[in-house]
């Protein structure tokens, strides 16, 4: 017999969008709430991630990920927000009811919304298939941080890193803290994938060489690994015959992208766009089945939790008038990838609202305008002397500049003079 | 001469184009003659910093004794000259807390007198209690 309850809004992760959802909702006059985590701590990947930069933007100083969850934590607790821990969503239907394995046995909950918000996962060396024998050793950032942050276990002595994602780069600098010898970082594209401060601060500080375009082709070892072979790579990112190294190394850390994590809601009928791999949202972040929301990482990965707090603060207002009113106004009109831009989020909006959109440009550009258009007429326009995919860019359109006719093209445009 | 500098004050990472004249062999501070590049004051300042005396925070975890977790994550409160990294980790891994430990918690204050402390970041309960968030 499976225990039946009811709730307003059921938050799927207790993560920083979780979390940013929930008090979000309950300012907005939502109190029946709660929040289901598979852990057994609130906090999402914060918990792991100790260094500090963190909360620039929320709280004008810089905190680690721990205290920057706390914050939110604090805030669940007083206002009293019921959350369950140790608990896993088993599945959400799209009539929106969601069933939880807790540790006082399965609950079905019927909820009036349902927040997605269930962050990403990191690629593996399965996506890669880097021939060789499976020894351990090799390990995603990720691990390699829970490992050293959450577990007290030293995972490393020599090590390479294949890719320079933020994590990746981070764990250069957390893994030479703890007396690892981190040889070097090695990119496939031809510049970094994370922010430029972390190739300072967390290499360049550390005498940690980065090697762009260069991919790992053959993991050496049975047991341990024991070593590498690294090559560069054509513009095709394909390896170039005869530039094989071999590096002798214990660690293998790989750094190589962010998969939102869509099992549930891809169960729940959501609809992903496979340039995100993320749900596709309305501007009210309203995925394509009527009551199911998403934000944070599970939508598209976000460069700074700051960001992904401000997204989940934004739908808590949105998904709170929906719970009230049981719909929201309609978003007929699609947002469109244009030159240079790799993803744009939301992919529907109203016309009607003002809107922010989020989108990342497909490669490094220099001294260029993001332009948005609304069918033949420029509705924004933003000059930037630089943009890079490892940066997430936001831009607020007002609704007196929007129409509610015609699709919005956003795009990337490069002057060279 | 020039120099190319990464600010890393904040995610915009902008990249500040420095002319400056460096100090003489005795003594003294370079003289700046120009900063471009920076979206912000900071990064001016950044830059300055960088040429007389670069720092740097530095994040790690101390033991914890008792708690329901092994460790508990610490932070500086300020930044610390780069060269006293090393010598600052080596110091903060002579430490144990015994749980209770809440975060902001000093554990070290002012570290080898660098103006800087050592505070708990992470909340980490005793073994035996149970039921709260974090």
């Amino acid at each position: 017999m499976i225990e039946r309850r009811s709730v307003d809004a059921l938050i799927v992760g207790g993560g920083p969008a979780g979390l940013a959802a929930a008090v979000g909702l309950w300012n907005n006059g939502i109190h029946d709430i709660l929040i289901v985590e598979r852990e057994k701590h609130l906090g999402g990947i914060l918990r792991q991630c100790i260094h500090d930069g963190f909360g620039l933007t929320q709280f004008g100083m810089t905190l680690s990920g721990p205290e920057y969850a706390r914050k939110y934590i604090d805030d669940v607790v007083r206002m009293g927000i019921p959350f369950i821990t140790n608990t896993t969503v088993l599945s959400v239907s799209p009539s929106r009811i969601v069933t939880v394995a807790s540790p006082d046995g399965m609950i079905r909950y019927e909820a009036k919304a349902v927040i997605l918000t269930m962050g990403c996962r990191e690629r593996t060396r399965g996506a890669l298939a880097i021939p060789g024998e499976r020894p351990t050793g090799v390990f995603t950032a990720g691990v390699a941080q829970a490992y050293i942050n959450l577990y007290n276990r030293m995972p490393a002595r020599e090590v390479i890193i294949l890719g320079s994602g933020d994590i990746g780069m981070i764990m250069a600098r957390r893994l030479t803290l703890e007396g690892a010898h981190v040889q070097a970082v090695f990119e496939v594209m031809p510049y970094p994938a994370g922010l430029p401060r972390n190739v300072e601060q967390c290499l360049n500080d550390y005498n940690i060489p980065l090697y762009l375009s260069h991919t790992a082709t053959k993991i050496h070892g049975s047991d341990r690994l024991t070593g590498v072979t690294i090559s560069e790579v054509d513009a095709d990112l394909k390896p170039i015959p005869g530039t094989e190294k071999e590096y002798s190394c214990d660690t293998l850390i790989l750094s190589v992208g962010l998969i939102p994590e869509n099992e549930l809601s891809l169960e729940a009928g959501v609809k992903l766009d496979p340039r995100t791999r993320g749900a596709y949202v309305d501007e009210h972040y309203m995925t394509n089945i009527d009551g199911i929301f998403a934000a944070g990482n599970v939508l598209h990965v976000h460069d700074l939790v700051d960001y992904v707090s401000l997204e989940a603060e934004r739908l808590a207002a949105y998904a709170a008038s929906y719970i009230k009113d049981g719909s929201l106004p309609p978003c007929p009109l699609p947002v469109a990838c244009g030159e240079n831009v790799g993803h744009v989020l939301p992919q529907r909006i109203s016309g009607t609202s003002n809107v922010q959109i989020s989108l990342r440009v497909r490669q490094p550009l220099q001294n260029c305008r993001i332009v948005v258009m609304q069918d033949d007429r420029e509705v924004f326009t933003r000059r930037m002397r630089k943009a890079i995919p490892a940066e997430m860019i936001q831009l607020n359109i007002p609704a007196s500049k929007l129409s509610s006719q015609g699709g919005l093209t956003v795009m990337a445009v490069c002057e060279n003079e | 001469m020039t120099r190319e500098f990464t600010c890393i004050l904040c995610p915009n990472g902008c990249l500040i184009e420095t002319e400056y004249d460096p100090a003489p062999a005795s003594e003294g501070a370079p003289v700046i003659r120009s900063v471009s590049g920076n979206l912000c004051p900071r990064g001016a300042e950044y830059v300055r910093q960088e040429l007389i005396d670069p720092r740097r925070t530095i994040a790690t975890s101390i033991l914890v004794i008792g708690g329901e977790l092994p460790l508990a994550s610490v932070r500086l409160t300020a930044p610390i000259p780069k060269n006293r990294i090393m010598d600052v980790m080596a110091e903060i891994r002579r430490y144990k807390v015994t749980a209770p430990v809440y975060a902001g918690t000093v554990v070290i204050h002012d570290i080898f007198g660098l103006g800087s402390d050592v505070i708990v970041t992470k909340t980490v309960e005793a073994i035996a209690s149970s039921g709260k968030a974090e």
